[in-house]
């Protein structure tokens, strides 16, 4: 799923600026999921502005909604009014939330109120860890089921740099605790596996052209078009 | 001016500060490890144009280092003015190897973006594209002028680079293209060349912008010209070259003459009358010549353009 974290406040409120009425905009979907910008999460977002719009007597109206999926312009159709109705939307909604509110209202002025961070997993309750890169060319056929890309800090192909040490990453600091080293975890589920040899051989460079090196991707699912 | 109120001191940047008509040369590194081609572009420019850019990985395709190269330029009598694009490098590396280009007595440097890996010969490459080119522009104003790494550390000696940056005037949207100029001088550039001119109308319309914000005043600005070879070179240009403008009487005035001796004589004239024309136009400090694996004509041309013989600065 896609994570995203709320912007601290002060942030939020140099977006806003000196708009009059204000709607936040959550997505029930994945920013939902991740506690960060669903529904409640925007009645919160608005309650926060409410109050300090009558801490500073700016007369400022906030509302609050969601869609279903910010992503899809037939969820977007369902809040039209809301936004039509405001100067500014604070989407609390992944990156690409935000810009399909962004095109689908255009010239409005939309505004995010989270940092959309990663493909995440939800390891436990309240905590999710980086799986993905969306890169366009997956290994993970090859590398026990884990990622590469995004779970080793160097993004290597060959197996684990010298700074891997009892299965931690060198990146491991005190902020960063107890990064798992993802080349020990590959090694010991090949091993598992009865796999090594995909290990011993030598991969070639990665097609940085399949993920963000080679432009904005695009994809087209031809036979599921409707004419 | 005295040495010490130079920014760098280079040959370039004293032609410039005197208000001297400026020529630059372009010369790009070859995709072996033959030193000899540089040589030999080296002394067919020396004496002719004031200092010779020197590609970094033009088009995205691996070539001698511009630094490396522009180092073997000025043994061979050019100055160089390395470029340096941040598409191959993150910042601790461009930092490094502008130190480096100091050391080696190299102090005019280009700022650019970088072509796209996808028009070279690695388009699986990762892109790096750390800075963009303002990024990198601010970056070596600040090692420069305060002494200071990226990262705000201080450095015990700094590099001296005369700074320089491109610009495309024929770029779009049109209208942002000298608000583009005037990040670029706010971030630190010294001087500005610009994209091969061939629609000198629109280049004027631009110099207009250009003059009534003062730019020109706070930058040095040297018009590009590419000679044109023969008919195929204008097509090209004019319909694979991303951001250029080739109007068609250019490429009918190319067309109307045959292919070799006589095409090549008339891009030479071509150029040199497009040279004076822009020697006219108010702020523009001088020409960059790219005679793109042609540069045995830009002796003439310079010379025809009655631009010979190149100043000598103390």
């Amino acid at each position: 799923m896609i994570t995203a974290e709320r912007k601290p406040f002060d942030e939020i409120l140099a977006l806003v600026g000196d708009k009059k009425k204000i709607l936040v905009a959550g997505c029930d979907t994945c920013v939902a999921i991740c506690l960060t910008g669903g529904e409640k999460e925007a009645e919160v977002l608005a309650s926060e502005l409410r109050i300090k719009a009558e801490q500073d007597g700016t007369g400022a109206e906030v509302e609050h909604t969601a869609a279903i999926r910010q992503c899809e312009w037939e969820y977007l159709d369902m809040i039209a009014d809301k936004v039509e109705a405001a100067d500014i939307v604070v989407s609390m909604a992944c990156g690409i939330g935000i810009q399909s509110m962004a095109e689908k209202f255009e010239p409005k002025l939309v505004v995010p109120a989270v940092d959309t961070n990663m493909l995440g997993m939800p390891q436990e309750h309240a905590l999710w860890l980086e799986r993905c890169g969306a890169c366009g060319d997956c290994v993970i056929g090859e590398t026990a089921g884990i990622c590469p890309v995004v779970r080793c800090s160097k993004s290597l192909m060959n197996g684990p740099c010298g700074g891997s040490h009892d299965g931690k990453c060198e990146v491991t600091t005190p902020e960063k605790e107890d990064i798992e080293c993802a080349w020990h975890l590959i090694w010991e589920r090949l091993k598992a596996q009865g796999r090594e040899e995909l290990m011993i051989k030598n991969r070639p460079p990665k097609k940085w052209n399949l993920s963000s090196s080679g432009g904005p991707r695009k994809m087209v699912r031809e036979e599921a078009k409707l004419v | 001016m005295t040495a010490t109120e130079y920014k760098a001191g280079t040959n370039l940047e004293k032609i410039l500060s005197e208000g001297k008509f400026a020529v630059t040369g372009e010369c790009g590194p070859p995709k072996s490890a033959d030193g000899s081609v540089i040589e030999n572009k080296a002394k067919m420019l020396a004496g002719y144009v004031d200092a010779v850019n020197i590609t970094d990985n033009q088009t995205a395709v691996v070539r001698i280092s511009s630094i490396a190269s522009g180092y073997t330029a000025m043994q061979n009598g050019v100055e160089p003015i390395v470029q340096m694009t941040c598409r191959d490098r993150n910042r601790l590396a461009m930092q490094a190897d502008l130190l480096g280009a100091h050391t080696l007595g190299i102090h005019n440097c280009l700022c650019l973006t970088g072509d796209h890996l996808s028009f070279g010969n690695h388009p699986e490459a990762r892109g790096v594209h750390d800075l963009d080119a303002i990024n990198l522009i601010e970056m070596l104003r600040r090692m420069r002028d305060e002494k200071k790494f990226d990262c705000g550390e201080e450095m015990d000696v700094a590099p001296k680079f005369y700074i320089g940056c491109a610009e495309n005037p024929f770029g779009d949207p049109f209208e942002f293209r000298a608000i583009r100029l005037k990040k670029k001088i706010l971030a630190g550039a010294d001087f500005m060349q610009t994209q091969c001119i061939f629609n000198i109308p629109k280049f004027k319309t631009w110099m207009e912008e250009v003059r009534a914000e003062g730019l020109h005043q706070e930058i040095k600005i040297l018009a590009g010209i590419t000679p044109l070879k023969g008919v195929g070179g204008a097509r090209y240009m004019k319909n694979f070259v991303p951001g250029m403008d080739v109007p068609d009487e250019i490429v009918d005035r190319m067309a109307g003459v045959e292919k070799g001796p006589a095409s090549h004589a008339e891009g030479k004239k071509l150029a040199v009358e497009m040279i004076k024309e822009l020697a006219e136009i108010e702020g523009v400090a001088g020409v960059h010549i790219m005679a793109v694996e042609w540069e045995e004509a830009v002796p003439d041309i310079v010379e025809a353009a009655g631009l010979l013989p190149r100043p000598t600065v103390a």
